[in-house]
C-alpha cells in the first residue's frame, strides 16, 4: 500500500522533469539546434554514455567522492571532537571562542591559494580544503549539541561521580549523536560542493575537471551530462543519509511522527 | 501486614529525636548558601541519624530544593559544613542517591530501564555479570521486572519514577535524598509509590531526607518533619512524628495523632505565609 502511494506520488513528482525534457527535445528537434553553450537532451543522453562507457566518468567520480568523504570524514571529525571538548569545558571555549569567531567567516574557497601553495596539485590538497570548509561548522553544531543536553543528565552523572571518559561515552556522546549525524548530512552535501569547487577552479582532476575540460572544448553535450550526473551524486548523497537518519534516529525527522 | 496501632515509641533513640553528634549520618551544621547579595539559606543545622525518615517542608522559595542539593553535593554551602559520617561531604557521593521530581529528563533515553539501572552498576565499577543479576533484582523490587526492555519513552510517570528510584538503589546509598518525587504523580500511584519507599528504606536501613509539599504525605512517610521558613530558608519548627511503623494508608491516615499531626502543620505553613 505504501509503495503503491510512493508510486503515485513519485508519478506527479516527476511530471515536470519529464515535461521540460521532453519540451527541450522538441524545441532542439524544431530549430535544429547546432550550439557551442546548448545541447539536446538526446545529445546530452548519447555524451553520457560515451563518457560512462570509456571509463572516464567513472573514475573522475571516483577522484570527486573520494576527496568529499576523506574531507568529510576529517572535517566533520575534528570539527565535532573540538566542538565537544569546547561544549565540556568553559575554559577552554572561553580561551577559543574569540580565534574561532575570526576564522569562521573565512569563506573556504578563499583558502584554496593557500593549501594550494602549500601541498600543489592532488587529492591531499584537495581533500585539506573540504575538511576546512567542514570544519567550522562542525565545531558550532557539536558544541551547540553538547550545550543542550539536558542539565539533569549531567546532575545525574555528577552524583554518580562518573569520570571524563565515562561521562563522555555514557551520557554526552549518546545524547548528541542525533545532532552529529545531522551535521555529517549537512557536510557532506557541502562537501560536493566545495570539492566540485576545488577541482574546476584548481584541481585537475574529478568531475568539476571534468565539467571545466568539456565546457573548454566546446562539448556542451559533455558538460551538460556532468552536470546533471553531479546533481544526481548529490540527490542520491542525500537520499542515502536521510533513510539512514530515519532509521536511526527516527524521532528527529521532522513530520515522520513515529 | 499487621499494623502495631498507636504506638508512640519512634525508632530512634528514646524520647529524644535530636541524635548525639557522634552517630549522625548526616550532619549540616551552620549553613548558609547566598547567590551574590541573595541569601537563599540563612543558617541550617540539623543532625540526622541513620536510618532516619526527615521531610522536609515549607512555603514555595524556602530553600527546600537547595538544602537537598547540598545534601547531594550539587551545591556548595557559602558557609558552614555538611558532613557525611563525620566526613565533609566535598562534592557528589555515590553512597548519597538523589531522586529527582523530573523523571522524564532524569533517565537516559536510549537506554532501556535495565541500562539505565546499570548506569549507576557501571559508575561504580561493577563486574558485568553481577550487574546483570543486581539490575533485575532492583528491576523486581521496585515491581518493573516484566519492564526490563522498555524504554522510558514507554512507559507511564510511575513506572519513570519507580525506574529512577530502582536506579538510585542500585547505587546502595547510605543516604536516600528525594525531591517532591511524587508530585507530579496521580493520587492512587503516589500512596502506592510511598508504601513501597517506605519498604525498600525499612530493608535497606537507607537514611532518607524527603522534600514535599504535601503535608500529608510528609507525616506519613517521616520519623520527624523540619518546617523552613523562607527569607532566607531557616528551620522554623522541627515536629517529631510518633506513629507507629510500618505504616498504612488506611489506618495510620485515620490515626488521631496523624490529624493531630496534619492541623499543628496545616497552621504551621498557614502563619509563615501571612
Amino acid at each position: 500500500m505504501r509503495a503503491a502511494g510512493l508510486l503515485k506520488n513519485s508519478w506527479r513528482a516527476a511530471l515536470l522533469p519529464v515535461t521540460l525534457i521532453v519540451l527541450a527535445q522538441v524545441a532542439a528537434t524544431v530549430t535544429q539546434l547546432e550550439s557551442d553553450t546548448l545541447a539536446s537532451p538526446f545529445d546530452i543522453a548519447r555524451a553520457f554514455v560515451s563518457i560512462m562507457a570509456d571509463g572516464s566518468l567513472l573514475g573522475a567520480t571516483l577522484d570527486t567522492l573520494k576527496a568529499a568523504a576523506a574531507g568529510c570524514i576529517l572535517g566533520v571529525g575534528a570539527g565535532s571532537l573540538l566542538g565537544i571538548v569546547l561544549g565540556l569545558s568553559r575554559l577552554a571555549d572561553d580561551a577559543l571562542d574569540l580565534t574561532i569567531e575570526l576564522l569562521r567567516p573565512v569563506p573556504v574557497v578563499a583558502l584554496i591559494p593557500v593549501v594550494m601553495m602549500l601541498l600543489g596539485f592532488g587529492a591531499e590538497m584537495e581533500i585539506v580544503i573540504i575538511a576546512l570548509g567542514l570544519l567550522w561548522p562542525s565545531v558550532v553544531l557539536a558544541r551547540a549539541a553538547v550545550k543542550e543536553v539536558e542539565p539533569r543528565l549531567m546532575e545525574v552523572s555528577d552524583v554518580l561521580q562518573l569520570g571524563f571518559l565515562a561521562r563522555l561515552t555514557k551520557i554526552v556522546l549518546p545524547a548528541i549523536l542525533p545532532q552529529l549525524f545531522m551535521s555529517l548530512k549537512l557536510a557532506a552535501g557541502y562537501a560536493l560542493v566545495v570539492a566540485v569547487t576545488v577541482e574546476i577552479t584548481a584541481n585537475p582532476r574529478g568531475l568539476g575537471y571534468g565539467i571545466m575540460m568539456a565546457q573548454q572544448a566546446l562539448r556542451p553535450a559533455e558538460m551538460f551530462a556532468y552536470l546533471i550526473w553531479i546533481g544526481a551524486i548529490g540527490w542520491l548523497i542525500s537520499l542515502l543519509l536521510n533513510s539512514v537518519q530515519r532509521a536511526f534516529f527516527p524521532v528527529f525527522v521532522k513530520g515522520e511522527g513515529r | 501486614m499487621v499494623v502495631t496501632q498507636l504506638s508512640t515509641r519512634p525508632r530512634h533513640g528514646e524520647g529524644n529525636s535530636t541524635p548525639a553528634s557522634g552517630e549522625a549520618r548526616i550532619r549540616i551544621f551552620d549553613v548558609t548558601l547566598s547567590y551574590g547579595s541573595l541569601q537563599i539559606i540563612g543558617g541550617i543545622s540539623l543532625d540526622i541519624a541513620p536510618g532516619e525518615t526527615i521531610c522536609v517542608i515549607g512555603p514555595s522559595g524556602c530553600g527546600k530544593t537547595t538544602l537537598l542539593r547540598m545534601l547531594a553535593g550539587l551545591a556548595r554551602p557559602t558557609s558552614g559544613s555538611v558532613e557525611l559520617d563525620g566526613s565533609v561531604l566535598g562534592g557528589p557521593n555515590r553512597s548519597v542517591a538523589i531522586v529527582f521530581q523530573d523523571y522524564g529528563k532524569a533517565l537516559l533515553p536510549w537506554r532501556t530501564a535495565a541500562g539505565n539501572v546499570s548506569l549507576a552498576l557501571e559508575a561504580r565499577g561493577c563486574p558485568g555479570a553481577e550487574r546483570l543479576a543486581i539490575t533485575r533484582e532492583m528491576l523486581e523490587k521496585i515491581g518493573l521486572g516484566r519492564h526490563a526492555d522498555k524504554y522510558p519513552a514507554e512507559m507511564s510517570g510511575g513506572m519513570q519514577q519507580r525506574l529512577q528510584i530502582a536506579r538510585c538503589l542500585a547505587q546502595e546509598p547510605k543516604v536516600l535524598l528525594m525531591d517532591e518525587p511524587f508530585g507530579a504523580l496521580d493520587a492512587m500511584t503516589r500512596q502506592a509509590l510511598q508504601d513501597e519507599v517506605l519498604g525498600l528504606v525499612a530493608t535497606t536501613g537507607a537514611t532518607m531526607v524527603f522534600v514535599t509539599h504535601d503535608l500529608e504525605e510528609a507525616i506519613y512517610l517521616g520519623d520527624r518533619i523540619i518546617c523552613l521558613q523562607p527569607n532566607p530558608g531557616r528551620v522554623g519548627r522541627i515536629v517529631d512524628v510518633r506513629l507507629a511503623r510500618p505504616r498504612n494508608q488506611l489506618l495510620t491516615r485515620e490515626n488521631p495523632e496523624f490529624l493531630r499531626l496534619r492541623r499543628e502543620l496545616y497552621d504551621l505553613i498557614k502563619d509563615d505565609h501571612q
